[in-house]
């Protein structure tokens, strides 16, 4: 397996405004503060967390839909953190995005056709081989041709999305950040765009970053996970392994939390106390102490770095969980 | 104990809207009842009727272009839709109260969480204005808003989501309602805020006794939460029994396709099993059964004969020509 992509202390700070209307002191939002993974060539690496955590801005920061504070992006081994101008343009090809919102993200003005064919234009394809590519994609998506000539508005969410879909699709990229793609969606139709991205996935050997809150969806979809908590990733691994034995407290509460569609089930419940603490203001020492069940004094002073908890390759951040060194 | 006579019933309610472009039957022959103490489930997905279910309750359609064109919608025996819009007035938040997704439809944001609540107090209550305060602050306590007496005087916006829900929870119970309406109440939430709504709303079940309708369209809220519950499609309740039941045992088809769509996190399957196609334009339903153009059990005769509901155990009801044979209780 060859990495495709690798993120090194990735940050990403905003200014805000504090909250004080009299003064114009300025605040900065660490949406993103540190975070580092890698992912490899067609596998899907799962990003998740709850709102605030600084998922979709790593996505975007990646695509340098944001430009990074500081941090390195490596692509293909390439170190693409400085491109500008002509040089992101071209690697734009190779990375595409998929939105939540199938409303939003698509022009209420344009055909069908327009929307898909727009990204391919962008690049001078010609004319003959963007409809060729066309007919392609809105078969590969499950739509009719005679589609092509309808608007947005004509389409329901699940089609829309396939849309999205399609246009990302249509330059094919290596990459796909997926961001919060299904969540709009309800569930008979969100299996069906699920299904899609999968299928997809294998015939176009297409690597996904898969970014949303829905914990089971993520389960089904990755192969590997990360757990962002203000900002930070506070555990990765194999999905199998980290769903069946999560190690950070964090991950515990958060499974945990899921109701599940089975009232046979009796699950342990991890109840965390208080609210996301606002990302203007983290709490200092480990992000999570103001809400963990067994957060002590060091919790409050020293950020846990992350450290290996598995030989299976698991990693978590939190200062009570057992380091596993390797053996060779 | 749970008090068997029910609180709620509704009976064949149809709620349409006359729009330009056709008829929609948003709600086309709902049926429930729900006792104090017990909660009830609506779920569906978007645009099966479930609001529409609930706003028809509430008296709150609004008209034109909706209207209730059918039904009876009867409280501690009453018909509410006999009644005035001022006698109405009275039931709404004091007898019956409706939380929301989006706290901020209920919540004024330029009114302190005090001045509403108070306001609120005073007009269903016979107290005086400070008498209403402490009322006030007792709800926000009960509630679990820290600091209750001073987060009195913020601003809706100056709340956090999860919290802004506990403040509008703690004024739908302002006047100890009997039946409280939570029309998908955490689905905005974070899972882990998420849950400690629920787990408030059980609490507060326990407490105060009231009857609550949950509608969600999320199954494993109802798996969690839910006595009973009605499964909607496409403005229809198609199946409806005890919440052990459905999951143990689901009848109808398009809760066996729910069920499938979603991903668990105790077992993985390689493929999803989707409901192929996209719920029905409802100014043109299907003749026949509307699921049918979806149905992987769809016969022959579903094309033409709108099923009605059908009793196939006690308690449990379904809609649809694979149970016909069964027992007829109310037809459409
Ligand atoms: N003012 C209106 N005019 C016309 N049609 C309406 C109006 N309000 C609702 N409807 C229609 O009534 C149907 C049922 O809507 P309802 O809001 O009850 O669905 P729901 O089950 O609550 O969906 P969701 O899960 O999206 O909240 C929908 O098709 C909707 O478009
Ligand atoms: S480091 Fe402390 S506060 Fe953080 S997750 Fe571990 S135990 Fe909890
Ligand atoms: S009546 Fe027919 S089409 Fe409708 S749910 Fe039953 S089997 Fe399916
Ligand atoms: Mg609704």
């Amino acid at each position: 397996m060859s990495t495709l992509l690798e993120v090194k202390d990735l940050k990403k700070h905003f200014p805000v405004k504090g909250d004080s209307l009299f003064t114009k002191e300025m605040k900065t939002v660490k949406a993103v503060d540190g975070v580092s993974f890698t992912v490899n060539k067609g596998e899907t690496l799962g990003l998740v967390g709850e709102s605030g955590c600084g998922k979709s801005t790593t996505g975007r920061t990646i695509l340098k839909l944001v430009e990074p504070t500081s941090g390195e992006i490596y692509f293909r081994g390439e170190n693409i953190t400085s491109f500008q101008g002509e040089k992101m343009r071209k690697l734009r090809k190779e990375m595409q995005i998929i939105f939540q919102d199938p409303y939003a993200s698509l022009n209420p003005r344009k055909t069908i056709e327009q929307i898909i064919t727009e990204p391919m234009k962008i690049f001078n394809i010609p004319k003959r081989d963007r409809n060729k590519k066309l007919n392609r994609l809105l078969d590969v998506v499950g739509l009719s041709s005679y589609h092509k000539v309808r608007y947005p508005h004509e389409f329901s969410g699940g089609q829309r999305q396939r849309i999205g879909i399609a246009r990302a699709l249509a330059l094919e990229p290596e990459l796909v950040i997926c961001d919060e793609p299904v969540s709009a969606l309800d569930v008979s139709i969100q299996a069906q765009v699920v299904n899609l991205m999968e299928d997809l996935q294998e015939e176009f050997n297409l690597t996904y970053i898969f970014i949303a809150h829905d914990l089971s969806v993520v389960h089904h979809i990755s192969d590997r996970v990360a757990v962002m908590y203000l900002g930070q990733i506070v555990e990765t691994g194999q999905v199998d392994e980290l769903y069946k034995n999560p190690k950070h407290p964090y991950t515990q509460a958060l499974l945990s939390a899921i109701p599940e569609a089975d009232p046979t089930i009796q699950k342990e419940r991890i109840v965390v106390k208080g609210d996301l603490p606002s990302p203007s203001n983290p709490p200092q020492g480990c992000k999570f102490h103001t809400r963990c069940p067994y957060a002590e004094e060091i919790c409050r002073t020293v950020n846990p770095a992350l450290k290996q908890v598995s030989t299976g390759g698991q990693q978590a951040a939190c200062h009570f969980v057992k380091e596993v060194v390797e053996e060779y | 104990m749970k008090d068997e006579t029910p609180i709620l019933q509704v009976k064949q309610l149809h709620t349409h809207f006359f729009s330009k472009s056709g008829v929609v039957k948003a709600v086309d022959g709902v049926n429930f009842d729900i006792k104090p103490g017990e909660t009830l489930g609506i779920v569906g997905e978007s645009g099966s009727g479930k609001s529409i279910t609930a706003m028809s309750i509430m008296r709150l359609i609004p008209s034109p272009p909706g209207k209730i064109v059918n039904g009876e919608v009867l409280f501690k025996g009453e018909d509410l839709l006999k009644k005035s819009e001022k006698q109405m007035r009275k039931i709404r938040g004091k007898e019956i109260s409706m939380i929301f997704q989006d706290p901020m439809t209920s919540l004024n944001p330029v009114l302190t969480v005090e001045k509403q609540m108070i306001e609120t107090i005073l007009t269903h209550e016979n107290m005086n204005k400070s008498q209403a305060r402490e009322r006030a602050v007792e709800l926000m306590d009960l509630v679990g808003i820290p600091e209750s007496r001073n987060r009195l005087k913020n601003y809706p916006h100056e709340f956090s989501g999860g919290m802004r829900q506990r403040v509008m929870i703690a004024m739908a119970l302002a006047c100890n309602p009997e039946v409280l309406i939570a029309d998908e109440p955490t689905t905005a939430l974070d899972v882990t805020i998420q849950a400690q709504i629920l787990e408030l709303l059980n609490k507060l079940q326990k407490e105060l006794g009231m009857a609550i309708v949950m509608i969600t369209h999320d199954l494993g809220v109802v798996a969690e939460v839910c006595d009973r519950v009605m499964v909607m499609y496409a403005g229809k309740p198609v199946e409806f029994t005890e919440a052990n039941s459905l999951f143990a045992n689901p009848k109808h088809p398009y809760t066996w396709g729910l069920m499938n769509s979603i991903p668990k996190i105790t077992s993985k399957k390689e493929k999803l099993e989707a409901i192929e196609g996209a719920p029905p334009d409802l100014r043109a339903l299907p003749q026949g059964c509307s699921f049918a153009p979806r149905c992987k059990h769809a016969m022959e005769q579903c094309l033409t004969i709108d099923p009605s509901i059908t009793k196939v155990e006690e308690s449990h009801h379904v809609r649809c020509l694979l149970y016909e044979e069964t027992e007829k209780v109310i037809s459409t």
